[in-house]
């Protein structure tokens, strides 16, 4: 009997015990977010989808080789002299054309190691999440701001260009080697005039002198 | 209290069936959101948002208009007729009960002497058409959830009136009307309302066990084993789809808010004013009423995310081996205290 009168005791204190958890949780604040009415706030260093400030890269392909899964795409091309693409906002000279600049968000995944090797701190993670998509293509990303008729141009130009250098060079490798032709026959000529002079006494070695 | 209307036209007939069913409809609708709402809140979340502005207020609304749209499906295997018949049936039993509730100093459906008798008589219909139902379904698990309800149906009716006749020994009447009336008044301490939860001691103890049978006769937590739907799927409604399925989701919060206002007229003074004859008309008096009605509704939705579900066999050890026997004794306890005093 003591013992029915105690376990009721300990049941009932129980139950108002978890009602008064519950009716506590109740009157307290709701940890909802109304998603698509209110956004939650992200940490600074969110890393949800990559960005390249194409104006300030450079071209040194350091992310690309530091992606472990290959998902961004680089092609780049030498300026040519005629043309001056300006410095980046950090002060590092731009020297490439950025003929593609790809970076496929489907392979991504968010480990950040293309972030730091960035000398122009130039691509970088930005807290914006919802870029679903039907179709996987269309989460590949294309950075390059040039456009197709643009990269043929500069190709050419560039093509043009490193032929011009290839057949200058060329030229100027002739020339020298030129040039060093006729310094070997004049050293040559003067050689065979000392030795004309000196023939009796070197007689002792036949290979250097010719008969 | 001037007229108990039995003038026998149709029309008044009909407003007098009307005013239940809109008030249960309307209820219905309420009961539903705030039970989701409830559960929200309980559980840190905000529960239903976006349907009709504020707080998703009309979420059940278009619940209701989804429901209508749906095919009804009947199982090739089923019992058509019964099938068919079962979800009505149940609304009807809990809605003819309401035919003597006293909703307000001045309306009582059907003013009859044997009111709470006539009461219990027909809410036992309920058990009946969940048997129906689960029967008819042909289903493994409606059939187990029909099972399982009658058994807790039937051994819960014990104690609840067992703990009503308590209150009938109080009052020496059946009739619900006159069980309210005397519990008017402000004289308990000088100041408490003369309800007969605080008129003696033992009547707490009988409120509380009314209370836990009440919870498991219209099937909450922590003995909603009729559907239980984490094992079996819903019970004896596993079977019905759209309206029919929206008939028992009905029939079952109708339930709950007869047995609630039967709570609250037995112990809670119905329709008194808990401030005497302070807010006491026609109409504070059925304000009152739904108010006390409410909150009991809202002990059992707040219960039902507090506790787990008990099983089957502690089920029937909680209501034959405690709940019986002791409001049994309370019930002489409480005949013997009216002797004394």
């Amino acid at each position: 009997m003591v013992s029915a009168f105690k376990n009721s005791w300990i049941t009932f204190k129980s139950i108002f015990t978890g009602m008064g958890v519950t009716i506590r949780h109740f009157f307290g604040p709701s940890v909802t977010l109304q998603y698509p009415d209110e956004r939650a706030v992200l940490p600074k260093d969110t890393r949800a989808k990559l960005y390249v400030n194409i104006d300030d890269c450079i071209g040194c392909n350091l992310c690309a080789r530091a992606c472990p899964v290959n998902c961004i795409d680089i092609e780049t091309v030498v300026a040519t002299s005629d043309v001056d693409l300006g410095k980046t906002s950090t002060g590092n000279p731009k020297r490439f054309w950025l003929t593609r600049f790809d970076i496929d968000m489907a392979k991504c995944m968010y480990c950040d190691l293309c972030v730091h090797p960035c000398p122009t701190f130039c691509i970088y993670m930005v807290p914006e999440y919802e870029y679903s998509e039907y179709d996987r293509t269309n989460l590949i990303y294309h950075f390059s701001n040039l456009e197709p008729a643009m990269v043929a141009e500069v190709k050419e130009k560039a093509e043009k260009e490193a032929a011009e250098k290839q057949r200058q060079r060329e030229e100027m490798m002739r020339k020298k080697a030129e040039e060093a032709k006729i310094k070997q026959m004049e050293a040559k000529k003067k050689a065979e005039e000392n030795n004309s002079g000196e023939n009796d006494a070197q007689s002792s070695k036949p290979e250097n002198g010719d008969p | 209290m001037t007229h108990y209307i039995l003038n026998i036209s149709p029309v008044a007939i009909l407003v007098h069936a009307a005013i239940p069913l809109t008030i249960i409809l309307v209820y219905a609708l309420v009961a539903i959101w705030a039970e989701r709402k409830v559960a929200g809140f309980i559980q840190d979340r905000l529960g239903p948002m976006r349907v009709g502005g504020w707080h998703g207020w009309a979420q059940s609304i278009a619940d209701l208009l989804k429901l209508i749209q749906k095919e009804d499906i009947i199982p090739t295997d089923a019992s058509r007729f019964l099938f068919k018949f079962a979800p009505f049936m149940m609304f009807a039993a809990s809605y003819a009960a309401f035919a003597v509730i006293p909703f307000s100093s001045s309306y009582i459906g059907s003013n009859i002497n044997i009111g709470v008798f006539y009461l219990l008589a027909v809410t036992s219909v309920l058990t009946l058409s969940i048997i129906m139902a689960g029967w008819a379904s042909n289903n493994k698990w409606s059939l187990l959830g029909g099972m399982r309800s009658a058994a807790q149906m039937v051994s819960y009716e014990i104690p609840t009136i067992a703990t009503v006749l308590t209150v009938i020994v109080v009052t020496g009447s059946l009739n619900l009307m006159t069980i309210t009336e005397m519990q008017s008044g402000n004289d308990i301490l000088g100041f408490l309302p003369n309800w007969f939860i605080f008129q003696n001691p033992f009547l707490i103890v009988a409120f509380v066990i009314f209370f836990i049978s009440i919870l498991a006769e219209s099937h909450r937590v922590p003995f909603d084993l009729p559907e239980s739907e984490s094992e079996l799927v819903a019970g004896y409604q596993t079977e019905y789809s759209g309206m029919r399925w929206a008939m028992f989701m009905l029939a079952e919060y109708a339930d709950m808010l007869l047995l609630s206002l039967l709570g609250a007229t037995l112990f809670f003074g119905g329709w008194n004013s808990p401030f005497g004859d302070f807010m006491s008309g026609p109409f504070w008096s059925f304000f009152w009423f739904m108010l006390k009605g409410l909150l009991l509704v809202f002990v059992m939705m707040w219960i039902r995310w507090t506790l787990p579900r008990y099983r089957v066999d502690q089920l029937m050890h909680i209501c034959w081996s405690i709940l019986i026997p002791l409001s049994f004794i309370n019930l002489v306890l409480v005949a013997l205290w009216e002797v004394i005093f």
